[in-house]
């Protein structure tokens, strides 16, 4: 709790992110790097699929992604509501467009690999359709954010929408998923261990970890960007009305 | 608190009733979009019969979301909200007494409307029952999570595209369960899971959506 709070003054999260970013940067490029070589070069092929496997080591991590940085932003959403932590809305506002960015990518590489093995770019299948209206709820939470001209308003409006998305996901899963399906299952994160050859888990999981650290680096650069943008909006609204709100982020005078 | 509440439903529904308008202007939109089907889709009945229970759901949804915007604006307007929030019911409730009083002038007109448009679809006899079973009790579900967009809209100029871009994708279960009901019954399978389903929607919709629309709300009285 204590550490959170700690975390709450923007100016010391400017600090320690900074520190933090390089290294951070380095492990995406280093993790993306190597996962492309195992991925393209020295994995097997599959005996059905041939090359257009290789499509996965795209696809599934960017997939997982999309619903990480949901739950990143709901996580943040709830964080900000109960305890009014100044950067959790950053956070969440931060990811919107990231999740959506890998949940198109999601849905982009799966068409591409869906016209090979399956034979049609698109399906109304459960997994297609869950992703595709977790990319509309994406697109109306940044749609909220963008709605609003107060930002402490908007932050609470959408985190308000982020809940309540949080909530209807499970549902609109389930429910999708009884309705018709044709993906096939999971196949890493089972109880039985992962049913996937370790050639191909390995590029699998480097990208993943490669993705989520450039999640982490775009987010950090992104809350950095938008403390400097909210200290620019408030040092103007200064110039306009001496005696307006205190500066976000510099200690008042 | 019980007798303010059924106050706030009453002049909800009252006000709803005398601007006329209100409630027919929705059952008209319903009509109409399940009529563009066939003059779209061609008149043949055996197509019609397939797609029957689809449309008139989809063209319920659509109804139903486009009168979300009257559920909470006008009272923002004209100051009525902000005596609501002070006075002694909950927010909470009064939020459940408003969207009550849209359901039974907006979905309630649906569902009577429905089994007509069913005839006009070819829709199979099998389904009809049904069909009004699963709207009865799927439509409080539209009403609950409209709500929620409508009070995080209600202080947005031209909020109507936003409103749907939210609530859309948060209707989709209700969709899916309440066409999956008529097709199970038109199928000769049983359509009491579904049903229940619908049933477990709304009356989860009727405890946490109030919650949320009123957090909304609150935000937008600031």
């Amino acid at each position: 709790m204590t550490t959170m709070h700690r975390f709450a003054n923007p100016a010391r999260f400017v600090r320690v992110s900074s520190a933090v970013l390089p290294w951070v940067t380095a492990l995406a490029v280093l993790c993306i790097g190597s996962g492309l070589y195992f991925g393209l070069f020295s994995s097997p092929v599959d005996y059905q699929q041939r090359d257009t496997v290789r499509i996965m080591y795209v696809h599934v991590p960017s997939a997982w992604m999309s619903m990480f940085v949901y739950s990143g932003m709901a996580l943040a959403s709830a964080i900000s509501l109960v305890w009014k932590h100044p950067l959790a809305d950053l956070a969440a506002k931060a990811s919107a467009p990231l999740g959506a960015g890998f949940t198109l990518v999601a849905l982009v590489s799966g068409a591409l690999w869906g016209q090979p093995t399956w034979g049609t770019w698109w399906v109304w299948d459960a997994r297609l359709t869950s992703v595709l209206i977790l990319f509309f709820l994406y697109l109306g939470y940044i749609a909220l954010w963008e709605a609003f001209d107060d930002p402490q308003r908007a932050a609470k409006a959408a985190a308000i929408l982020a809940l309540v998305g949080a909530v209807n996901i499970p549902i609109i899963k389930f429910s999708v998923d009884w309705w018709n399906t044709l993906h096939q299952p999971a196949s890493v994160m089972t109880l039985s261990g992962p049913s996937i050859h370790i050639s191909m888990l390995i590029p699998l999981l480097l990208m993943a970890l490669g993705f989520t650290f450039y999640y982490v680096a775009v987010l950090i650069l992104r809350i950095q960007r938008e403390i400097v943008a909210r200290k620019i909006r408030a040092l103007r609204l200064m110039q306009t009305e001496p005696a307006a709100t205190p500066v976000f982020g510099v200690p008042a005078q | 608190m019980l007798a303010a509440f059924f106050r706030l439903f009453g002049r909800d529904v009252r006000l709803a009733l005398r601007q006329g308008s209100a409630g027919t202007s929705t059952v008209v939109f319903f009509v109409l979009a399940v009529t563009l089907f066939p003059l779209g889709v061609g008149p043949e009945t055996a197509v019609l019969a397939r797609i029957a229970s689809g449309v008139l759901w989809v063209a319920a949804l659509l109804a139903a979301m486009l009168s979300l915007d009257r559920l909470f604006q006008a009272d923002y307007e004209d100051g009525s909200l902000d005596l609501l929030a002070l006075g002694p019911l909950p927010l909470e409730l009064a939020v459940l007494a408003k969207t009550a009083a849209h359901w039974a002038t907006t979905g309630l007109p649906l569902i009577i409307a429905s089994p007509i448009l069913a005839v006009l679809m070819q829709l199979d006899g099998a389904g009809y029952l049904t069909l009004v079973a699963a709207m009865a009790l799927g439509t409080p579900a539209l009403s609950l999570i409209g709500g929620i967009g409508a009070a995080l809209t209600v202080g947005i100029r031209r909020g109507g595209v936003l409103l749907s871009l939210l609530v859309l994708p948060l209707y989709i279960p209700v969709l899916i369960f309440g066409v999956g009901a008529v097709e199970a019954s038109i199928d000769g399978l049983t359509q009491r899971p579904q049903l229940l389903i619908l049933a477990a929607l709304s009356l989860a919709a009727a405890v946490l959506a109030p919650l949320a629309a009123a957090a909304a709300l609150r935000l937008n009285l600031e």
